[in-house]
């Protein structure tokens, strides 16, 4: 685009023709326009074309509601019973978000731990990667017993399927500086808390967001999980209900419902990290 | 052995030297072999001298540079820094350092990256010397104090990192290669600008690159390491008319230096 520019500046300094010059200058306006244009329209397009097809199959083969709804059961279903699809998120919200702030918090503890005592990580990481490869199915009914049938258990399993991304992308961003930075601070004869608060710390915060980006969905799922098993309220139980009820026009609409919310909160981590970190050119 | 003495140009100078080395060897372990990285190196450096390290890869300049700023201690010999030793002068800020890369904090702005040192480790020791401001004009940055790294170029960098290392107005400053990365034409321009900054402060330049070119135009003298042990090869004063310019790169005077400094490094 600098180029662009410079050349276009070049011949406007010149005297006569600049309606040459001009013209270029328009063309390529409105080429950057349309691109932009382009960009925001396609994906919508793309959307459309899939919700056709969806329409367009469940009315050729004439597939049955109980099986799958069309597309426009599944919007006036999201209207008519939108009480009992936002009485049931709000549930699966509070476990969510709670469980994301416990998780990420007693990962980016143990990572501090970790990164200055090097014999704790050693000690204890392998158990850590033992118990992650568990599959939250599996850990989810554990804890259940453990803790009860209230909310704690969701917000356990939101929080445990939180906790492993962001305990390694954390030890590893707090491990990104550069030998050279580390000889930087020496030579300025640094504290150990202030090389951790001047350069390990910053240095992590794009390795955090990366988790964070990734534990905003994860912890949804850990939440609807945990409510699948024994639980009355929330988009899981939800989900159960409208499976054995054959109400396949309230299971897409309460899908849809959890992955809104799921969405919601993604983009919502990914604004603060626009925020927060303006020194990673983000691409667009 | 290598020793050498570097000439004391005038009586007048009774000054502590502002590096002394006396029998430095420093050795790194590795589970294969022990690598001897600098073996029996001695010289003495007076203050406001500009010295440049010069020598083919793996002779031990980057080590040197670090044995001075007590980033490695030495297995045997003695460092004397100001009169001191390395942890004390680098306890009162008496060391600046540049490094190859710029190593800015790429969060913090220019001006930002300059203060750095008064953030931490106490903040500069002197009271006098430059501002941060002051510093960034002296590179010839003013206009840019609020620019972060990602806006600036390879040269901008490293001239914020330059500024960062006169904070406090240090009596030595080491630069590792500090435009070994940058294009010829930044690279001259810098090096006019640090022989600039060194005859604005008097400060004590120990200067490693690997361009004789470089070596030849910067240092009054030029400290010649051979390779495998790193040992002293030769000091060779550089007499060239003062102020320099970039114009006596192109006299036979500069060339036939060159020269001589080429055939030494292949004996190297």
């Amino acid at each position: 685009m600098a180029r662009e520019l410079g050349l276009t500046a070049a011949i406007a300094a010149a005297p006569p023709p600049i309606t040459e010059a001009e013209q270029a200058r328009a063309q390529w306006l409105a080429a950057q326009s349309w691109a932009r244009w382009q960009r925001r329209l396609l994906p919508l397009l793309g959307a459309a074309s899939l919700l056709f097809l969806w329409w367009a199959l469940v009315a050729v083969f004439d597939v049955k509601p109980y099986v799958a709804p069309s597309p426009e059961v599944v919007v006036v279903t999201m209207g008519q019973k939108a009480n009992v699809l936002l009485s049931n998120l709000w549930p699966t919200v509070i476990e969510a978000i709670s469980g994301f702030a416990l998780g990420n918090l007693i990962a980016i503890t143990i990572a501090v731990i970790f990164v200055h005592r090097k014999s704790m990580e050693m000690a204890f990481f392998p158990i850590v990667v033992l118990i992650n490869s568990i599959p939250v199915v599996a850990k989810a009914p554990i804890l259940v017993l453990l803790l009860g049938n209230g909310m704690a258990p969701k917000i356990a399993i939101a929080a445990i399927i939180c906790f492993f991304p962001t305990l390694v992308n954390m030890v590893r961003g707090l491990e990104a500086i550069s030998p050279q930075a580390m000889e930087l601070m020496h030579v300025l004869s640094a504290r150990k808390w202030e090389i951790f608060l001047r350069l390990r710390l910053p240095t992590s915060i794009p390795y955090l967001f990366s988790a964070l980006k990734i534990a905003a969905s994860t912890s949804v799922v850990g939440a609807i999980v945990g409510e699948w098993i024994g639980s009355q309220v929330g988009i899981g139980a939800l989900i159960i209900q409208a499976t054995y009820n054959f109400d396949s026009a309230l299971l897409y609409a309460t899908v849809i419902t959890g992955s809104a919310f799921s969405v919601l909160f993604f983009l919502t981590i990914r604004m603060l990290e626009r925020l927060c970190v303006r020194w990673v050119p983000h691409p667009a | 052995m290598a020793s050498a003495a570097l000439p004391s140009e005038s009586a007048a100078q009774t000054d502590t030297p502002a590096i002394e080395l006396r029998k430095v060897t420093v050795r790194f372990m590795s589970p294969q072999r022990e690598v001897v990285a600098l073996d029996n190196i001695s010289f003495t450096l007076r203050q406001g001298s500009f010295l440049t390290l010069l020598g083919p890869s793996g002779c031990g300049k980057s080590t040197l540079l670090r044995v001075v700023a007590d980033i490695i201690a030495p297995s045997a010999g003695s460092v004397r820094v100001l009169g001191h030793a390395p942890v004390e002068a680098r306890r009162r800020r008496a060391i600046g350092f540049v490094f190859q890369d710029s190593t800015l904090l790429p969060w913090r702005s220019a001006i930002d990256n300059v203060r750095l040192p008064l953030q931490v480790g106490g903040g500069a020791r002197s009271s006098g010397g430059r501002s941060p401001e002051e510093l960034l004009a002296l590179v010839g940055l003013s206009g840019w104090e609020h620019a972060m790294p990602h806006e600036l170029s390879g040269g901008m960098r490293q001239r914020v990192a330059i500024a960062r290392a006169l904070l406090g107005d240090p009596r030595i400053l080491l630069m590792d290669e500090p435009f070994g990365a940058l294009d010829e034409i930044t690279r001259d321009r810098l090096n006019d600008e640090l022989l600039h900054v060194w005859r604005e402060t008097g400060t004590t330049i120990l200067f490693v690159t690997h361009s004789i070119h470089e070596a030849a135009y910067l240092g009054r003298q030029v400290l010649m390491l051979a390779a495998n042990p790193g040992r002293v090869r030769e000091i060779v004063p550089i007499n060239l008319p003062e102020p320099r310019q970039l114009a006596i790169r192109d006299t036979a005077e500069f060339g036939a230096l060159a020269g001589h400094l080429r055939a030494i490094l292949e004996t190297c």
